[in-house]
């Protein structure tokens, strides 16, 4: 007995083993920045399907709608930036894969997830009066504040609904073995809110640290997670690619460029893309990537 | 100087629409409203608020896609929203598609249950447009861009604001539509698209005939002022030296 809190690690087959058919799952990062590619890559080779998956989307999106795992997508966009428009989502929604479709404006989304994670049915918001947001999700309803507003008559706001999760999926580039967890890159996202939104939140992470190595050199404020949020943690090196992971890689833009226009091609040179990186284990996908590069460098 | 281009034309209109707004964080979305935002900091509104476009605030005035000298800020994507809300924001955006009453779309074109071509979501369009200032570029005027109704209603127009009421109408502040060939606004009659100004060179006939929809303008139309020699030089030998604009605007 020493108050040491448990030890939350976990393989990548673990956590995707705790999550079952059927569950909305939350995917953190955004576009093509910090996403857990290895987890999503692990969800691709599983069982699982009819997931709702809910994504400020990019190649994550892209992988599991080809894959045919997506019931229902909440997303606000869908991008590689570098390549603005995905092309395997591009894709699903032209040839109507995707049985349900909740587009949400971007910081909807988050006031969504706010809600969730407040424990709150919905929070009010501009966001959606007016748009097609409302017109496509008739399912969202407005609420009208109960004070008067500047001219007396009080405004009818959009109440966003809380965006629960069964799981919740991030990357981040440090934690310890407990759940606290650290991003060292420009941008927090909204890791921490996926996390408070859902009933289990797994972190995968570049290294796995010991709890004083979180701070030795890496300012209090970039402890994003707390392990209170962190039902479980797994190392997975490199585990973003092929989007950025700042300052331990950036994206891969040849590997995405090869992505995007095997996606964009025929069904072969999917199906060729898929066999060299996708059909093995997380560790086959790096050595093809680690071969990939080696090729290209030429 | 040499002759003056298209291209140098769309970047001080650009820099024009944010020449009043004080100080605000001005949100470029792409190259050519990214080159104007600069130039206007660099001219008509040195207090603009200017970031890299992925989370630090600029203290300085850098060239395109150059790295950043001095940082005053931090603006990650949760402080974007918050700054959203609280209205102290002009974002210019792209548009696939704007409509007569000002309404914008980057979500899909076709019927939005199963899209001919899916386009990028309607990403913070809903809520830029009921909370701050927005704008729109245009690099291509054409008559695809320029539609009677828009597929998909993103970014809101001053008559859907109205009609969602009091909340929505607000803060709803359309600004000014920048394309290659003319700067537009939506104070035509009903709140419509009318036209401000055609650039040096062009006609009226030309702006209605790249429009798919009756396009309000004075007959005696102004035209687009001319850059400065300060202007031109901030652009070619300062923001823009590789000449990245014209990918945007090619040399005629």
């Amino acid at each position: 007995m020493n108050g040491t809190p448990r030890d939350k690690t976990m393989t990548i087959d673990e956590v995707i083993g705790s999550l079952e058919s059927g569950m909305t799952i939350g995917i953190g990062g955004w576009g093509p920045r910090r996403k857990p590619m290895a987890l999503v890559r692990a969800i691709l080779r599983s069982d699982l399907t009819d997931l709702t998956l809910v994504s400020w989307g990019g190649a994550d999106v892209g992988l599991l709608a080809r894959a045919g795992k997506i019931r229902k997508l909440v997303y606000a966009f869908v991008s590689l930036d570098s390549v603005p428009l995905e092309p395997n989502f591009q894709r699903a929604r032209q040839e109507g894969t995707i049985p349900e479709i909740v587009e949400l404006d971007e910081g909807m989304f988050q006031t969504g997830l706010r809600a969730a994670a407040q424990r709150l049915p919905f929070l009010p918001m501009r966001a959606g009066l007016g748009s097609d947001v409302l017109v496509h999700n008739p399912w969202i309803r407005t609420v009208t504040s109960p004070y008067p507003g500047p001219d007396g008559v009080a405004e009818e706001l959009v109440a966003v609904p809380a965006l629960e999760l069964d799981a919740a999926l991030v990357h981040l580039n440090r934690a310890d073995r407990h759940g606290n967890a650290t991003y060292l890159g420009p941008d927090p996202y909204f890791d921490d809110l996926f996390c408070m939104a859902a009933r289990r939140a797994y972190v995968s992470c570049e290294q796995i640290v010991d709890t004083a190595g979180l701070t030795v050199d890496t300012p209090v404020q970039r402890l994003l997670i707390s392990r209170m949020m962190v039902d479980g943690v797994v190392e997975t090196p490199h585990g973003a690619h092929f989007t950025t992971c700042t300052p331990d890689y950036e994206r891969d833009e040849r590997f995405q460029r090869a992505y995007a226009e095997a996606a964009k091609g025929s069904d072969e040179d999917w199906a060729a893309f898929h066999d060299r990186f996708l059909a093995g284990d997380e560790d086959a996908y790096q050595a093809a990537v680690r071969t990939f590069a080696e090729e290209t460098a030429r | 100087m040499s002759e003056i281009t298209r291209a140098d034309v769309c970047a001080a209109a650009v820099a024009d629409a944010f020449a009043e707004d004080g100080e605000i964080f001005a949100s470029p979305m792409g190259l050519m409203p990214m080159l104007g935002v600069r130039l206007a900091k660099l001219t008509s509104n040195p207090d603009l608020v200017i970031s890299d476009g992925e989370s630090l605030f600029l203290a300085g005035v850098p060239p395109l896609f150059a790295k950043a000298d001095v940082v005053e800020g931090w603006i990650p994507f949760r402080k974007v929203f918050d700054v959203v809300a609280y209205g102290t924001r002009h974002v210019m955006m792209g548009a696939t598609q704007i409509d007569r009453a000002g309404n914008q779309n980057i979500s899909a074109i076709g019927p939005f249950d199963r899209p001919t071509r899916q386009l990028l979501g309607s990403r913070g369009a809903p809520g830029n447009t009921v909370n701050n200032r927005t704008s729109y570029w245009v690099p291509k005027h054409s008559p695809r861009a320029f539609v009677e109704q828009v597929d998909v209603v993103s970014g809101v127009g001053p008559q859907r604001a109205a009609a969602a009421g009091p909340a929505a109408a607000r803060f709803n502040d359309i600004h000014r539509i920048v394309t290659d060939l003319a700067v537009l606004d939506v104070t035509g009659p009903g709140d419509t698209v009318r036209v401000r100004s055609v650039h040096p060179g062009v006609t009226l006939d030309e702006v209605r005939a790249a429009t798919g929809f009756e396009l309000a303008a004075d007959d005696d139309v102004a035209t687009t002022r001319e850059p400065t020699t300060e202007e031109l030089l901030l652009i070619r030998e300062v923001l823009d030296p590789k000449g990245l604009r014209f990918k945007e605007v090619p040399q005629g």
